[in-house]
């Protein structure tokens, strides 16, 4: 196990849930990282593409969050989250798998970084309503913040965030459900 | 999307905390025993001797039992909400309820004598012991299930097993004050086959609710 991720990945986390922004960014790309490195490992056939079961698991992770216990340890909560999305995805594709955790100690030791590809914005934005498509674009794709999206669309920052948050779950229902 | 888009817009919704789920359980236990306590009331009520039945071990032994599996469900089903929780020790604490009625069995069979036997099992309220304890749990596992969704079960079938487990115990604990049947006999047989039916409409309908 990684003593170093887990104390770095459980400061961040706590640091987020108390509104600190960067550190969510930070707990999310390290986690991003270490799924990266556990799907990649696992889907060995390219039936599937590790960096859509990395999205899934960030975004799980988000709209699940506070099933995360401050006094738990964070790798363990990230993994099964992890591998309930590979399994999930797997099904999907009708195929029956059992994902082995055992060497999640292999795993949580190798961050992987994302390979870029033309991955597709619009394929999964485009199951959004216009209004959460735009605001979702502006803040993901064009990076803008809050207050500029909220000037960008003529909208008040707390629609935006609603807006923003509403289109974030429809997007996991999607992965849910799909 | 490339990953550092959808981080983005997750560390721009981060603002708004969901509801803490230990809270949600608190607020789901206390709703289901308040709906259970209604429908109970409503429909049966306690039955007419029973501050005197409150003296016998009989009596008493049917909430120990109750209050038992429900006590324990609600720490697994608490536990199988958050991936990655430790749910080995709370699934084997699962075994006490069933262990103290099996004992209490056994105890019952060496007290009376074996010619009372089909009287005391079948008893007199068979059909309301099946009928009310799923009734009255009903709206329970409804709660449950709803609280699971709030969580992220990696087993949502299992889940929902215990939730039905955790309903029917909640259930059958208001029931037992009602039951004038009260031999061990008895609840080992019925109270678990009523139980077993909530238990079996939350394996069909956890991985429906409780999609994530």
């Amino acid at each position: 196990m990684s003593g170093q991720d887990e104390e770095e990945l459980a400061m961040w986390l706590q640091a987020a849930i108390a509104g600190d922004e960067k550190a969510y960014a930070a707990f999310l790309r390290r986690t991003g990282a270490l799924v990266r490195g556990f799907a990649r490992r696992r889907i060995i056939d390219g039936s599937l593409d590790p960096e859509d079961i990395v999205q899934e698991t960030l975004l799980a992770i988000h709209t699940k969050r506070h099933t995360w216990r401050s006094d738990a340890p964070v790798l363990p909560w990230v993994f099964a989250i992890a591998r309930f999305k590979l399994i999930d995805a797997f099904r999907k594709r009708g195929r029956r798998v059992e994902v082995d955790i055992d060497d999640i100690a292999n795993t949580v030791a190798q961050q992987e970084a994302e390979t870029v590809s033309e991955r597709d914005m619009r394929r999964v934005l485009d199951g959004l309503a216009p209004g959460q498509r735009s605001v979702v674009a502006a803040i993901s794709i064009e990076g803008h913040s809050i207050g500029e999206t909220a000037a960008k669309y003529n909208m008040t920052e707390t629609a935006v965030r609603v807006t923003l948050h509403r289109g974030l779950r429809a997007i996991a229902k999607k992965f849910g459900r799909s | 999307m490339q990953t550092e888009d959808l981080i983005n817009a997750l560390k721009a919704d981060n603002a708004r905390q969901p509801i803490s789920l230990g809270r949600t359980w608190q607020v789901a236990l206390a709703g289901a025993t308040l709906a259970a306590a209604v429908v109970f009331w409503l429909s049966l009520g306690p039955r007419p001797d029973f501050m005197a039945a409150a003296h016998t071990l009989r009596f008493l032994f049917k909430f120990v039992a109750t209050l038992l599996l429900a006590s324990t469900a609600f720490e697994l089903v608490r536990a199988l909400s958050r991936p990655g929780s430790n749910v080995v020790r709370p699934a084997l604490l699962m075994a006490a309820a069933p262990v103290a009625v099996a004992l209490a069995v056994v105890t019952e069979l060496v007290a009376v004598p074996s010619d009372q036997w089909r009287t005391v099992w079948w008893g007199t309220n068979i059909s309301t012991c099946l009928t009310f304890i799923p009734l009255i749990g009903l709206v329970p596992l409804a709660v449950f299930l709803l609280a699971l969704r709030h969580g992220a079960p990696t087993h949502p079938a299992v889940a929902g097993a215990v939730a039905g487990l955790l309903a029917g115990g909640l259930s059958a604990t208001f029931y037992a004050a009602h039951c004038p049947d009260d031999s061990p006999l008895f609840v080992a047989t019925w109270y678990s086959i009523a139980i077993a039916g909530l238990a079996l409409l939350g394996t069909i309908l956890g991985p429906r609710v409780a999609r994530w």
